[in-house]
């Protein structure tokens, strides 16, 4: 029984989500709000409406910074 | 989702530009933002060589990419904070791409070149580690640049940055701090032009570029800036622009067309009399910068020493 695995950062951890479901659906599960991460699938982006699969690994990076024009 | 301007399947959608962008398209995206915001504020003259403010994360090195793809002779300083494996990290991101790109870049180490480092200096000198790094960083990117015959200095400040700031300061009606944000802060006197060009692109934006071009930044947070009011300002912003796509971009850059010019004089104002820094030479309202004052408190020896009279800063140049 796989899942969709998804990698979160700051701190970096790991954990699985049953699925096919959407990006959006997953950001709501995980409470992210979308103006605040990307959800990355290999070396591109995928947007709200695409689809996971339980063979997919994704990572939801955050890209909110410390504000000092870093 | 598709392409907003050639209907290719997207890779990120911009709920604030109601669009989505397929990557080339994500890319000329991101130039057309940054080349329009330099050309509206008059950032750099033909010919002028930029220093880059380089952190090794996600804004800053957006910023290089896009400076050099737009044909802006640009090179990149970095400046070493000492803050412990997020220093040496950031500093190996910055070494990385310079050398992917075969730019130059210029390194300045806090701890070697000046003897302090920021967590250790802010805590000697009883000053909050992002004030003590702002200031630092101010002073020592401005001397490099006047230095290194640089006229423009530009750092990464993005449209979040900016919009989180703005809502500080108007929260605590600064009106001193208002009047001075600005994009472009003129130079002169000692001063090189500091320039914000990223003030059009979220930081999600700036992200995105780094990640479909390939360029590797540091993901991980500086350690200092945990909890800091300023990531407090942008949650508070951030939930806003969820239910109200846009209102950052409305809220800053309506601030630069409406409100900016009300607060300008109070800051005109402040820049009048400044003399050379009785230490170092550069640009100050008092005898000696704070610049050279913070480097004093925080490389005393700690037995016996009085803390530094404070005294009114000079504005963040
Ligand atoms: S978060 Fe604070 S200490 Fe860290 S780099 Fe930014 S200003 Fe400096
Ligand atoms: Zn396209
Ligand atoms: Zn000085």
């Amino acid at each position: 029984m796989g899942g969709v695995k998804v990698v979160l950062r700051n701190p970096r951890r790991e954990l699985e989500v049953a699925g096919p479901l959407r990006v959006k659906a997953l950001l709501d599960k995980l409470e992210l709000n979308r103006e605040s991460v990307l959800v990355i699938r290999g070396d591109t982006l995928v947007t709200e409406d695409a689809l996971l699969g339980d063979t997919d690994e994704i990572e939801v990076r955050p890209v909110i910074s410390g504000g000092c024009g870093a | 989702m598709r392409c907003r301007r050639c209907r290719a399947p997207s890779v990120i959608e911009l709920r604030r530009h109601n669009a989505a962008f397929c990557r080339p398209c994500f890319l000329i995206h991101c130039r057309d933002q940054v080349a329009r915001t330099i050309e509206e504020h008059h950032m750099v003259e033909p010919g002028e060589r930029v220093l880059v403010a380089v952190s090794g994360g996600k804004d800053s090195l957006a910023l290089w990419d896009i400076l050099l793809d737009l044909g802006y002779p640009a090179d990149g300083l970095y400046l070493g904070l000492g803050i412990g494996d997020y220093s040496d990290e950031s500093g190996r991101y910055a070494r990385d791409y310079a050398s992917s790109r075969g730019a130059r870049l210029v390194e300045v180490d806090l701890p070697t070149d000046v003897g302090f480092d920021i967590p250790g200096g802010a805590a000697a000198a009883r000053r909050v580690p992002c004030s003590a790094c702002g200031l630092s960083k101010r002073h020592l990117f401005n001397r490099a640049a006047v230095e290194g015959g640089y006229p423009v200095v530009a750092t990464g400040h993005n449209l979040d940055d900016e919009a989180a700031v703005l809502l500080g300061n108007v929260l605590r009606w600064s009106t001193d701090y208002l009047g001075r944000q600005t994009p472009v802060l003129p130079g002169g006197d000692g001063f090189a032009r500091k320039i914000k060009p990223l003030i059009r692109l979220g930081e999600r934006e700036t992200a995105a570029y780094c990640v479909l071009t390939g360029i590797d930044y540091v993901v991980e947070e500086c350690p200092m800036a945990v909890g800091n009011k300023h990531l407090g300002y942008k949650a508070a912003l951030n939930a806003i622009e969820d239910a109200s796509p846009g209102s950052k971009a409305a809220f800053y850059l309506g601030f630069l067309q409406r409100g900016l010019a009300h607060f300008a004089p109070e800051a005109a104002a402040d820049r009048q009399s400044l003399s050379p820094c009785a230490s170092c030479g550069s640009p100050t309202t008092g005898d000696v910068c704070a610049f050279c004052r913070l480097t004093e408190a925080a490389t005393r020896p700690p037995q016996g020493a009085k803390p530094a009279p404070r005294r009114r800063t000079a504005p963040p140049r």
